[in-house]
């Protein structure tokens, strides 16, 4: 289990002081599936590094299976959303997937088929020998994911990873990471700022409103496990939820502009 | 192919036209001190490719050799240790400042009383001027490692050599190619002037001594062949760094075409 407790972030530096988060709070069981929605500036990206173990909190705690994160915890990837400057420019595509499970001690045959198994399914089986800035912005983006996945983690932080990727793409993406997310049993939490994306991706959508951020809504996603672009998509419950995700966003927009 | 010909073409036109004037202005000259390039060119070959090359040639490209590798382990060594740690950076700052400012040249006597006057000394002059250029090239290379890199490496546990080796280094590689570069020509100006004092042979011990022999189109000879060896080095500095920092030239070109 993820717990945020009371979480607070101030950035003050150069003489300029950010609230960029307020006070957070909310779990994410072992193994499920959470979405975060919130207005671009809200302190995602902050949150994120916090649960990470990336960025000390000026207040509350980050607690993962009961242990305070202090710094980041084992088993724990990060798909940044600056995926282009995560990548390291001087190793290849498969050494840049590689590295994490070098440092892990994996053993060469099993490092192996990890790597190609995870390049194979982003779409990139013939990129293996380039370097990442040969690549487009979007295959540079599936590398990074492709890299969380062969690392098999315990717990995946996803920020905005399909910002990069044409709608075609971006729809064999979700169905990856959902099913990665069914096969590993990995705890999900996934941010991103496009309102049909997260109700289709997740068993909960949450949704901050902008800063000072706090949880507007925690809203449980009652769609089938078995989801599919196409059905899914098409069910009256999912315009239902999708609706309920717009309108609190709406309403948060609205409030932060009357405060 | 055009290309490559054109490009041999420009980094030659220049040498072509400067040898040739040289080489036409001088033809009648009597000037004792500035002799015909010609007379030059032909004592050129039994100066330099008879026992000299084996008794000065090589031993000072040897001391070069030896203080150029030392200077690059321990720049690269102490730039890594004092760009990674704050308080290291904080303490020495001070005395790099110092030590960087004093030119190498007058360390001579100094090292002289210290380490004699062997080839121990003449390798310590040679690192003292080279090391500078390296040290603060890498720490300044460290210190802007990339923070997304460096929070990468965070959470999948790279850690230890593999850190060292695929994130620290490799991100200050190309700076410290930059303090490699102005270290090699720190390092051939020091070579010549270390065997200036009290040295039996060398190729700047060898210069002088045909100065001081009035053999001057000798003096010259040795003078071109100082160049040369420069040019020589200097290609084969571009070698090793193409090999190097491919990587690097490569996401600096994708990156302006983008
Ligand atoms: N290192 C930093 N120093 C100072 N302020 C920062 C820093 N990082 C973020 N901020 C500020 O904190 C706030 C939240 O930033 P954050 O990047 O977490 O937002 P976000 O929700 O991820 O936005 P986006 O959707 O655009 O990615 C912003 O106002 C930002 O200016
Ligand atoms: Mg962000």
């Amino acid at each position: 289990m993820l717990t945020v407790d009371g979480l607070g972030k101030v950035y003050a530096s150069h003489g300029r002081r950010v609230e960029a988060i307020g006070d957070l709070s909310f779990e994410v069981e072992t193994g499920s599936f959470v979405c975060i929605v919130g207005p671009s500036g809200c302190g995602k990206t902050t949150l994120l590094r916090c649960c990470a173990g990336l960025l000390p909190p000026t207040s509350g705690t980050v607690t993962l299976s009961g242990s305070p994160v202090t710094g980041p915890p084992e088993g724990l990837a990060v798909v940044f959303q600056e995926y282009g400057r995560s990548l390291f420019p001087w190793l290849r595509v498969a050494d840049n997937v590689d590295l994490p499970l070098r440092a892990a001690g994996v053993d060469r045959a099993e490092r192996r088929r990890l790597v190609d198994e995870a390049l194979d399914a982003v779409g990139l089986g013939d990129a293996h020998r380039a370097y990442p800035w040969q690549l487009s912005g979007g295959m540079q983006q599936r590398v990074a994911i492709a890299r969380a996945i062969a690392y098999q983690p315990r717990v995946l932080l996803m920020d905005e990873p399909f910002a990069a990727v044409d709608a075609q793409t971006r729809a064999d993406l979700e169905d990856l990471v959902r099913s990665v997310w069914q096969r590993l049993g990995v705890t999900l939490v996934f941010v991103t700022h496009d309102i049909d994306e997260a109700v289709y991706l997740g068993q909960r959508v949450i949704m901050l409103t902008s800063s000072p951020t706090r949880v507007a809504e925690d809203l449980t996603i009652d769609l089938p496990d078995e989801r599919d672009q196409l059905t899914t998509r098409g069910d009256p419950r999912f315009t239902e939820l999708r609706g309920r995700v717009y309108a609190q966003i709406q309403k948060a927009k609205l409030e932060g502009k009357a405060r | 192919m055009t290309a490559v010909l054109t490009r041999v073409g420009l980094a030659l036109g220049l040498p072509v036209v400067l040898v040739a004037v040289w080489w036409f202005a001088s033809a009648g000259s009597t000037d004792f001190f500035f002799p015909p390039l010609r007379t030059i060119v032909e004592v050129f070959g039994p100066t330099w490719f008879g026992e000299r090359l084996v008794d000065d040639v090589l031993p000072s490209l040897g001391r070069l050799a030896a203080g150029y590798a030392a200077a690059l382990v321990l720049g690269v060594g102490l730039g890594v240790l004092i760009g990674s740690n704050r308080w290291v950076r904080a303490v020495t700052e001070p005395v790099l400042e110092f030590l960087r400012a004093i030119p190498p040249p007058v360390l001579v006597p100094v090292l002289m009383l210290v380490a004699g006057i062997g080839n121990g000394m003449k390798i310590l002059v040679i690192i003292s001027g080279c090391v500078w250029p390296i040290l603060l090239n890498t720490v300044a290379g460290v210190r802007a490692v990339d923070g997304v890199l460096e929070d990468t490496c965070r959470t999948y546990r790279i850690r230890g050599t593999l850190r060292w080796r695929h994130l620290v280094l490799r991100s200050a590689s190309p700076q410290i190619v930059t303090g490699a570069r102005q270290a090699l020509s720190v390092g051939i100006i020091l070579m010549v002037i270390s065997e200036m004092f009290a040295a039996s042979s060398g190729l700047g011990f060898t210069v002088i001594q045909f100065k001081d022999g009035f053999q001057i189109p000798e003096m010259w000879s040795g003078v071109i062949l100082l160049g040369l060896l420069g040019v020589l080095l200097s290609m084969l500095f571009r070698v090793v760094e193409h090999q190097v920092l491919s990587w690097y030239h490569g996401s600096r070109t994708a990156q302006k075409e983008r």
